[in-house]
């Protein structure tokens, strides 16, 4: 064994699973687990844990599978995170907890996503469940959507004793990891389905089909229904376009759009729900979702190349994604940007028209911004665009909620300490608050408001 | 699971259901609508809000049989339940907003195509227990598919029914007893239109020529009906505007038409075939040639 190296872990082949919606990475199996975890230093100063959002005791519970205590280590993790099967999968640990590793200094850090993962799946198979011990509270929160922030702040809330009730406006639980995260990223009955039944089983109740904004306002939960404090969790659910001609024609979808037919209404396999399936989709877009909807569009049979404006360097998404989907046969068409959706008599895509980019000088970011190259416009042909530019915060609740503070972006604002918002008892996380993010930003949010949900009814007393 | 409390067969293939939804009912008003799914595999249904008792906690809707989905909703009978319900969705109707006493100076006339006549119904029932009397136009292809005539008779001003087969009252388009009116003397100060969107597209160029400002309800393919997925953009004037959030209803004159309902076609083998899945079995699989199947 070489300790510079992570213990590979076991994929489908790239092949096989072009062609299939199962889980692409296999995970580690027990003596896998055990032998990377024997990598790991024990830092007394674990740098690991201040690169993870929700502070997970990392090296403790390392030292556990290490051990072989696997109920041990689920302990430890269950403290922090409500969500550990799905981090586990979909974290950008290499700029997290991995890319504080100490490990990493001279070889490769320790596979601390893998082994949160496994150690999850072996709660899941083994039936343990995470525990309450906190004295019932008799106070009512509610939490508005179900995604990560919900869920990890609705979990946190119960654990200490709350009456928490979830509101998810549409008619599955679980917000992006069901309806934007692709099955074979994150397993939904295997993975999704139990976190939300450990949710539950910590006494966190859960209403489907309730749109707050619509069918109730935040102003009715409080004076009608009673709750005393509220988590807006409602996510960055609107669709960005360009902007650019053509882009209302038959086979532009937004990702969004695209993802919600596949995943959560499952056109990927037998249902009512169509999808379209074409023979050459462009994706444009560099980010995780773009990658998600091209490494879709591939299984259901599509050609699919992916239109990005910057280069290999400034993709957005996970350097894993970006592997994945290159083994896949997803094609990159970089440094490219599109100017105009071409398309035919009767109204369908049949070419997006693009102009080659330079990268820049660097912008406020930081990222070399792309220039266009004069004169350098070329056609793709191709019967269906996916656009995903990234998305912002649905308005839904903002527009009908008197006295909450947002920005220009349309974002709420909150204090950073306690996530409060400028209405009192009303707290926010998530993407609402900070535009399209991570899982498991959110899911740091959603805790950092639970405690400031806790510090708030405490002082309000009884 | 939301119970079905009464259901009926109101024309060939269109179904009326009054569904207990609490949920809906506390805060709707006439022009949102709701979506529904039949059960655990059905598509999200767009349907716009018909009738609703905020006592009686229920929401009517009429939904025609034309995929799947809608298929297996036939066959629900009262105590039966729908797995989804959910709204109310999409802005309210403009007129809940306009000072009544501003209404009574407006002549109103609304324009239901088939099975619009569903939706133009709580607008025009809205008015009168406000006092206001609107004059309606209902028309559809034949007899047979004329709906809610005697709901509609007791809350409108003047009705008038067309057919385009000329099996019931007058004969011909929509359009023709708007321009008939007129031809009579008579004048309007709002047109509110519910109906296919060619009948909107016809009736909105005619509006257009008579300079009477028009209310289009758009229903385009919509996925998840809170702003989500852009699947129901349109082009109004010189905007994008999601039917969603944005709408359902808009300035009939500035919407276009053409692309909206280019973009309605988008789906229709799939759902075609999966509707025939529905109603005979798993029997089609494109072999024969003419569907466009692919095995």
């Amino acid at each position: 064994m070489d300790v510079l190296k992570k213990v590979p872990v076991r994929e489908q082949d790239s092949k096989v699973r072009a062609t299939n919606f199962e889980e692409v990475c296999l995970g580690y199996n027990k003596e896998e687990a055990m032998e990377e975890a024997s990598r790991c230093l024990n830092c007394k100063n674990a740098q690991c844990v201040k690169g993870c959002p929700v502070s997970i005791s990392i090296p403790d519970f390392i030292k556990e599978v290490k051990e072989g205590n696997f109920k041990e280590a689920y302990d430890v993790i269950s403290k922090s995170s409500s969500l550990p099967a799905v981090c586990g999968r979909v974290c950008p640990q290499e700029s997290q907890c991995e890319g504080k590793c100490v490990r990493g200094i001279k070889g490769e850090s320790v596979s601390i996503g893998k082994l949160e993962r496994f150690v999850a799946d072996w709660a899941f198979e083994n039936g343990i469940k995470p525990t309450v011990n906190a004295e019932k509270k008799n106070k009512k929160v509610a939490v508005i959507g179900s995604g990560p922030s919900g869920l990890s702040c609705a979990g946190d809330l119960a654990k200490m004793g709350y009456d928490v009730t979830v509101f998810e406006a549409l008619h599955e639980l679980g917000g992006v990891l069901v309806y934007g995260i692709p099955e074979f990223r994150l397993p939904k009955e295997k993975v999704v389905k139990k976190e939300i039944e450990n949710v539950k089983a910590l006494g966190v109740k859960f209403e489907t089909n309730t749109i707050i904004g619509k069918s109730f306002t935040i102003d009715e939960l409080i004076e009608k229904y009673g709750f005393e404090a509220v988590f807006i969790g409602s996510g960055a659910g609107l669709p960005k376009f360009m902007g650019i001609p053509g882009e209302n024609a038959n086979g532009v979808f937004s990702a969004n759009e695209y993802l919600t037919r596949s995943n959560l209404m499952k056109a990927f396999k037998e249902s009512d729900t169509p999808i379209m399936i074409g023979k050459k989709v462009v994706v444009v877009g560099g980010g995780n979702v773009a990658m998600d909807a091209a490494r879709t569009a591939l299984r259901l049979g599509s050609e699919v190349h992916i239109v990005y404006r910057r280069s290999e360097e400034e993709l957005p998404a996970r350097v894993e994604e970006v592997h994945h989907a290159k083994e896949e046969g997803i094609i990159f068409n970089l440094l490219t940007n599109p100017v105009e959706i071409l398309s035919d008599e009767n109204g369908w895509v049949s070419g997006i028209k693009c102009i080659k980019m330079e990268l820049g000088e660097p912008d406020e970011s930081g990222r070399r911004s792309p220039v266009e190259i004069k004169g350098s416009e070329f056609e793709i042909e191709c019967d269906a665009v996916i656009m995903s530019l990234g998305t912002s915060p649905n308005p839904l609740i903002s527009s009908t909620t008197k006295g909450l503070e947002i920005n220009r972006r349309k974002c709420i604002v909150i204090n950073e300490e306690s996530g409060e918002t400028s209405k009192s008892g009303v707290f926010a996380g998530g993407d609402a608050v900070t535009g399209a993010a991570t899982v498991i930003l959110a899911m740091g949010a959603g805790r950092k408001a639970a405690q400031g949900i806790d510090e708030y009814l405490s002082s309000k007393g009884n | 699971m939301y119970s079905i409390l009464e259901a009926k067969e109101l024309a060939d293939c269109i179904y009326e259901f009054v569904v207990k939804a609490p949920n809906v009912s506390a805060n709707c008003e006439p022009g949102q609508f709701v979506i529904v799914r039949t059960d655990e595999d059905s598509e999200r249904i767009p349907l716009t809000i018909c009738d609703y008792d905020r006592e009686k906690e229920t929401i009517t809707i009429v939904v025609q049989v034309i995929g799947a989905s809608t298929f297996r909703m036939k066959s629900l009978k009262a105590g039966d339940s729908f797995h989804d319900f959910v709204g109310p969705l999409g802005r309210p109707s403009e007129l809940i907003d306009t000072p009544i006493d501003e209404l009574k100076q407006k002549k109103i006339l609304f324009v239901a195509g088939g099975l619009g006549t569903a939706p133009v119904y709580p607008q025009v029932k809205w008015l009168h227990e406000h006092g206001v009397d609107a004059d309606v136009i209902v028309g559809a292809k034949t007899q047979s598919l004329i709906i809610m005539e005697k709901e509609m008779e007791a809350v409108a001003g003047n009705l008038y029914i067309t057919t385009d087969d000329g099996s019931y009252k007058r004969q011909g388009m929509v359009t023709k007893v708007i321009e008939d009116l007129y031809a009579e003397g008579k004048k309007y100060d709002l047109c509110i239109t519910i109906g296919p969107m060619i009948m909107m597209k016809f009736v909105c160029l005619l509006t257009k020529k008579l300079e009477l400002p028009t209310i289009v309800s758009m229903n385009p393919i919509m996925v998840d009906g809170t702003g989500m997925c852009g699947a129901c953009r349109l082009t109004v004037g010189d905007s994008v505007k999601f039917a969603c959030v944005d709408g359902p209803e808009f300035d009939g004159h500035l919407v276009n038409f053409d692309e909206a309902m280019k973009r309605q076609q988008i789906y229709k083998t799939a759902e075609g075939r999966a509707y025939l899945k529905a109603k005979e079995g798993d029997t089609h699989h494109g072999g024969c040639g003419h569907c466009g199947g692919d095995k």
